[in-house]
């Protein structure tokens, strides 16, 4: 049969045993075409319902398409982008969309993820499953209700006040006062599980013996995490960074439900600023501008994760 | 050296070697430092469970003033709890169904047959698992106002649907390539077709691994707040993770009993899938070998 064509033939390539199919050169191609058919359906619903949007989003990114009382929108070129930078509140939601990445995924969720991990490694089962249990709880609750839980905690009459109190520590009110900070700790509540768990089976798969052997040439605890587990881990740890990151830049229920992006725009990542522009002052064009930056950033981690995953595909 | 051959963890007996006890206090530390974040992730959880049974709940962790179902009675009615969540398993259910199906039609020919296809075809895949939908959905709105689809279940499902796919399809391929193929060629050569195969004989074989793809699809669905917020006007289509709001914005004071407790009775559908897939594939949750390959 034909299934040695050039360019189809590959090692472990099945020859005599596909289905029957009737032979010759438009016999391969109706056989390549009927075994593509089922992959259809995905993507049909692919190109509509998310290359459909992405596409659109590019289009009227460029125009001043507004949420009501407007015959047409018009062509405007570049204008969105050059306003979106002269734009103060743009600028902030900019800078604390970093402050809120760099301390919930990058420092937060990763380190965090790594130290429970590592720490799981040695505990005792009971202590082990009991916290994982918990932690995991954290990750797989609805989005919006680990929102409530822990607006309830920041809040001035919360568990983290009594708590402070307790210890005889200052108070504030946090979601006031420092409303990013807050909103990062939730987030890293909300998203350490996933890192825990991709570190502990990453750790899992390093073999005993070559802890074992450096514990034996005397490399101290911490010696032995920096020049033999996190070498070894790399890979895991680039594919957790990519994944926590572009987790964290699309969080919106989290920091809507805790602080509506206040108070005066003090929480407002780029997410609940895209949201404001295109609803609360109608400016879909605007709104959409704004979207396709964020969108522009995370394929380009998109890209690094691929990269990453190379030679995996 | 003597460290390999002292018994693991396990052990009762404490021996008084020096390996021993270094480990045992390795241990003791490792515990007590686990044992400090449980509480600190704890403490959020403690208010959402003793609030729903507290008379008097207030914002913070306190031991409830008495033990009461009232909370739980008085959200249990089908406008604060029923319609919501039948909503919400509609339009995830639905939704889950949907890229169930089309992932697996899709990743058995991507697993079982080489084209020179597959290999773009699964970076794009891959590259869109990893795109923000959030930073899709400005214009997701104002595609489905002008083709009519706004305020719609079935627009909703098909742009969740749509949503989820890539991870699906990239999944199911995943545990799909586990199968060995050798199983299928010997349905082939008694003239079975290749849809046939997939159905009674590659779908049951990867049981857990489709299990899985449900799961985590209906998961993620269940728990999002931003497309349906988005893609659903009318009050009476909202599914639970939107309407939770209402607590907020409509009914004035807020009753943080009842809020808890609808957060209870909202949430629990998530967690025991989430136990019963875990405890199925041992612990570990394949998710993280599969997110890295």
């Amino acid at each position: 049969m034909t299934a040695t064509a050039p360019g189809r033939a590959g090692p472990g390539v099945r020859k005599a045993s596909a289905p029957p199919a009737s032979g010759g050169r438009t016999g391969t191609v109706r056989r390549s075409l009927f075994r593509a058919l089922p992959v259809s359906p995905a993507v049909v619903l692919l190109l509509l319902f998310l290359a459909g949007p992405i596409v659109y989003c590019v289009v009227i990114a460029f125009t001043d398409l507004q949420l009501t009382g407007q015959a047409q929108e018009s062509f405007v070129g570049f204008d969105n982008f050059t306003r979106a930078f002269k734009d103060e509140a743009f600028l902030n939601a900019v800078w604390l969309t970093l402050v809120f990445t760099v301390l919930s995924s990058l420092i937060g969720q990763n380190t965090l993820g790594l130290a429970l991990a590592s720490l799981m490694q040695r505990a005792s089962k009971p202590v082990r499953t009991l916290t994982g249990g918990i932690v995991v709880t954290a990750w797989v609750l609805p989005e919006v209700v680990a929102g409530f839980l822990l607006y309830a905690f920041f809040r001035r009459e919360g568990t983290l006040n009594a708590v402070l109190d307790w210890l005889h520590l200052p108070t504030q009110n946090w979601l006031f006062t420092l409303p990013i900070l807050a909103v990062s700790f939730a987030n890293v509540w909300r998203g350490t599980a996933f890192s825990m768990l991709v570190y502990s089976a990453a750790l899992n798969e390093i073999p005993k013996e070559v802890t074992e052997a450096a514990e034996v040439d005397g490399a101290s605890g911490w010696r032995r995490m920096w020049h033999i587990t996190l070498p070894m881990i790399r890979r895991s740890i680039g594919t957790n960074l990519m994944l926590n990151t572009l987790q964290t830049l699309s969080v919106f229920g989290l920091i809507w439900v805790m602080t509506r992006g206040g108070p005066s725009g003090k929480s407002q990542t780029l997410p609940l600023f895209m949201y404001e522009q295109a609803f609360q002052n109608s400016l879909i064009g605007y709104g959409t501008a704004v979207a396709l930056l964020l969108l522009l950033i995370g394929s380009l981690f998109s890209v690094v994760y691929l990269r990453l995953l190379r030679t995996e595909v | 050296m003597t460290d390999t051959l002292t018994p693991r963890p396990s052990t009762r007996t404490v021996r008084r070697t020096t390996p021993a006890s270094r480990r045992n206090r390795r241990r003791a530390a490792a515990d007590a430092g686990l044992l400090v974040a449980a509480a600190a992730f704890v403490l959020p959880l403690a208010w959402v469970v003793l609030s729903a049974l507290d008379p008097h709940a207030s914002l913070r962790v306190k031991v409830p003033d008495g033990v009461t179902l009232d909370n739980f009675d008085a959200v249990l009615t089908p406008e604060i709890t029923f319609t919501p969540l039948l909503n919400s398993l509609i339009l995830c259910g639905g939704a889950t169904l949907l890229t169930v199906v089309c992932a697996a039609l899709a990743a058995y020919p991507l697993s079982r047959f080489r084209s020179r296809l597959n290999r773009p075809f699964l970076l794009t895949i891959l590259f869109a698992t990893s795109l923000p939908i959030t930073a899709i959905m400005v214009p997701v709105y104002a595609l489905f106002v002008r083709v009519n689809m706004i305020d719609t279940m079935q627009g909703t499902i098909f742009f969740f649907a749509a949503s989820q796919l890539p991870f699906a399809i990239w999944l199911m391929k995943n545990f799909m390539d586990g199968v060995p193929k050798e199983l299928e060629e010997a349905a082939w050569t008694d003239g079975a077709s290749s849809f046939q195969s997939l159905l009674r004989i590659v779908l049951p074989l990867m049981g857990p691994g489709v299990a899985v793809v449900t799961v985590f699809s209906f998961v993620m669905m269940w728990g999002n707040f931003f497309v349906p917020f988005m893609l659903l006007l009318s009050p009476d289509q909202m599914p639970a993770s939107v309407s939770i709001n209402d607590f907020f914005g409509n009914r004035g004071m807020v009753a943080y009993g009842q809020l808890a407790a609808f957060s209870i009775v909202y949430s629990t559908p998530v967690v025991l899938l989430y136990v019963l897939i875990s405890r199925r594939l041992g612990g570990g949750f394949a998710l993280g070998g599969a997110v890295k390959g």
